[in-house]
């Protein structure tokens, strides 16, 4: 089997992430003519959304829906317009001056780009309860990513716990392939429907609108629905058994064979806060979001996010963005191929439109405390193994944030690099310190971030500086 | 935890696991085909030894790391099965050499 790898060692744009965002930005700077590399980790392009749209054995059009099948035409444009695509393909390096470190199959490669967008998207955010490191217990999204790519149906006693628009879309997916779901625990916090209020308003002008009702409709007149849950815990001898849970006062157990947690997503940082790009507590959020101009550019010059990794809108929200920041690449390398495409003014009325009603889900759907900051024996950094208490402690006796708390106990310092825990670490010193996230910090990240072996790295084409630099006498 | 939809019709891949032959799917990636396998599969984690399975499985969480082909930690979440692909599960940290 022949893997293929980038064919050229410079490129004009290299966008990370075949996702809404990243095909959207690479359909437009392939249209203009300009020399584009399209990297993804994944098997085939689509990012999390549109996952495995090129191959899915789920063939009924109406089980994954319109929003899923919407993703066609950005792939076929992407795949059409000329630019270069390598699916497979690990970034676990990208620095100020636009090189990029790649693993594809086993090798490694460094290239040069004049322009990077990172399309990073989001990634699920931790929803550390007791019991969460349970075989048996997944997130939403690995449950939809195995729906999409492998056509895999949740068999057994299944229950969903928490909240945002993932989880309903899931369940009601489940429901419409002949699947199951025994209980759906709703962990929106209730007085959160008062405080969105005032947003509900821009709410009702987005697309979401209505198809979030009918999502909810579908789900609660098919399966059980328990809302208001405040309390949540996994347990089992191997692998989960039993899921209890306290709503309204009154608390519950339940046999379980899967259960799948689901409390938003938030960006993946992790490659953009290695290459240098400044990062903000955004606390509408509850997450950290790169500093951006109006062109999607960040603080590192020539790098620009775009998509879920520039902060959380979903697709609708990714495309405009991919393509703002792509408008900006042609605009300041190529302004003469611009003449045809959307201008950048369109592009943001665009954008505007699909961020209406973003605020309302927001606060709708912030997650509760005590599932962003655990308590006790629950694990919070899972590679290590590093419990709530453990880091409390760590706290008491002088460790002042995330990275200090690498020399007490590892956190973050296994093979996920932070990226399951480091929200969890981050609020939850804040809390014990009494300070606010933005002060307490985040793990310094760096690269590779994503390990890969030293015998890559070593087959790395060296030149006569490199070599010098390590030779003796 | 997971069964396959009865509409499937991707070519069959056949993956070795632990030694014993199972059907997979083309465009499976490893950790779905191990689930979908309903063999034993948990891995043992680094750490303490406490069994894992795939906590997210778009390559962020590590749970799903596997041995395959003699190489040890590999994300099975981002890895496509081939045929004759022999797939080990791992139990604690990788070993030097593999």
């Amino acid at each position: 089997m022949t893997i293929p790898s980038p064919k050229r060692e410079e490129y004009d744009v290299a966008v990370i992430g075949a996702g809404p965002a990243g095909l959207a930005g690479a359909a437009l700077t392939g249209k203009a003519g300009l020399a584009t590399l399209l990297l993804d980790e994944n098997i085939g392009p689509g990012g999390q959304v549109w996952r495995a749209i090129t191959t899915t054995p789920v063939r009924d059009k109406g089980i994954l829906g319109e929003d899923y099948w919407s993703g066609m035409h950005l792939v076929d444009e992407a795949r059409g317009c000329g630019a270069e695509i390598v699916q497979g393909a690990t970034v676990w390096s990208l620095d100020r001056n636009l090189e990029i470190g790649i693993s594809v199959g086993g090798a490694a490669h460094l290239i040069k780009a004049k322009r990077v967008i990172l399309a990073t998207g989001a990634l699920e955010r931790p929803f550390p309860i007791p019991g969460w490191t349970l075989p048996g217990v997944m997130t939403v999204g690995a449950a939809q990513t195995i729906l999409k790519s492998s056509g895999l149906l949740p068999q057994g006693r299944t229950v969903i716990a928490g909240q945002g628009p993932l989880l309903w879309l899931l369940a009601a997916q489940i429901l419409r392939m002949g699947g199951t779901i025994d209980l759906v625990l709703d962990t929106t916090d209730r007085r959160n429907y008062l405080r969105a209020l005032p947003h509900a308003a821009a709410f009702l002008a987005s697309p979401y609108f209505f198809k979030g009702l009918a999502m909810m409709r579908e789900v609660r007149a098919r399966a059980r629905v328990v809302s208001g849950v405040t309390k949540i815990e996994a347990a089992g001898s191997g692998r989960v058994e039993t899921v209890s849970y306290e709503a309204g006062g009154r608390n519950e157990s339940l046999p379980a064979d899967l259960f799948l947690l689901h409390q938003g997503v938030v960006p993946n940082v992790n490659l953009a806060m290695a290459a240098g790009v400044q990062h903000t507590w955004n606390d509408r959020q509850l997450c950290w979001s790169p500093a951006l101009d109006a062109h999607g550019e960040s603080s590192v010059k020539g790098v620009y996010v775009a998509g879920d990794g520039a902060g959380i809108g979903g697709a609708l929200v990714a495309v405009p963005r991919g393509q703002v920041a792509a408008r900006a690449v042609i605009d300041t390398l190529k302004p003469d191929a611009g003449a045809g495409l959307p201008d950048h003014d369109s592009l943001k009325a665009a954008l505007a439109r699909a961020e209406r009603g973003r605020a309302f889900l927001d606060t709708l759907f912030r997650p509760p405390r005590q599932f962003r900051i655990p308590e006790g024996e629950t694990i919070v950094c899972r590679c290590e193994e590093v419990t709530a208490s453990d880091i409390r402690q760590s706290v008491a006796i002088g460790a002042t944030g995330p990275n200090q708390l690498k020399a007490y106990r590892r956190t973050g310092m296994g093979p996920c690099q932070g990226r399951l825990c480091g929200l969890t670490v981050t609020e939850l010193m804040a809390e014990a310190r009494g300070k606010s996230p933005s002060e307490i910090g985040y793990y310094r990240l760096r690269a590779p971030v994503k390990p890969i072996t030293v015998s890559e790295l070593a087959s790395l084409p060296k030149n006569e500086s490199a070599t010098k630099a390590v030779e003796r006498g | 935890m997971f069964r396959r939809i009865e509409e499937d019709r991707r070519k069959p891949v056949e993956i070795i696991v632990e030694g014993q032959s199972i059907t997979a799917r083309e465009g499976d990636s490893v950790a779905a085909a191990l689930l979908a396998s309903g063999l034993e599969v948990r891995r043992a984690t680094a750490v303490s030894g406490e069994p894992r399975l795939p906590y997210c499985m778009m390559g962020v969480c590590f749970d799903c790391l596997v041995t395959i082909d003699g190489m040890g930690n590999r994300q099975g979440c981002l890895v496509p099965v081939r045929d004759g692909m022999r797939i080990e599960i791992q139990k604690g940290k990788r070993e030097i050499g593999r």
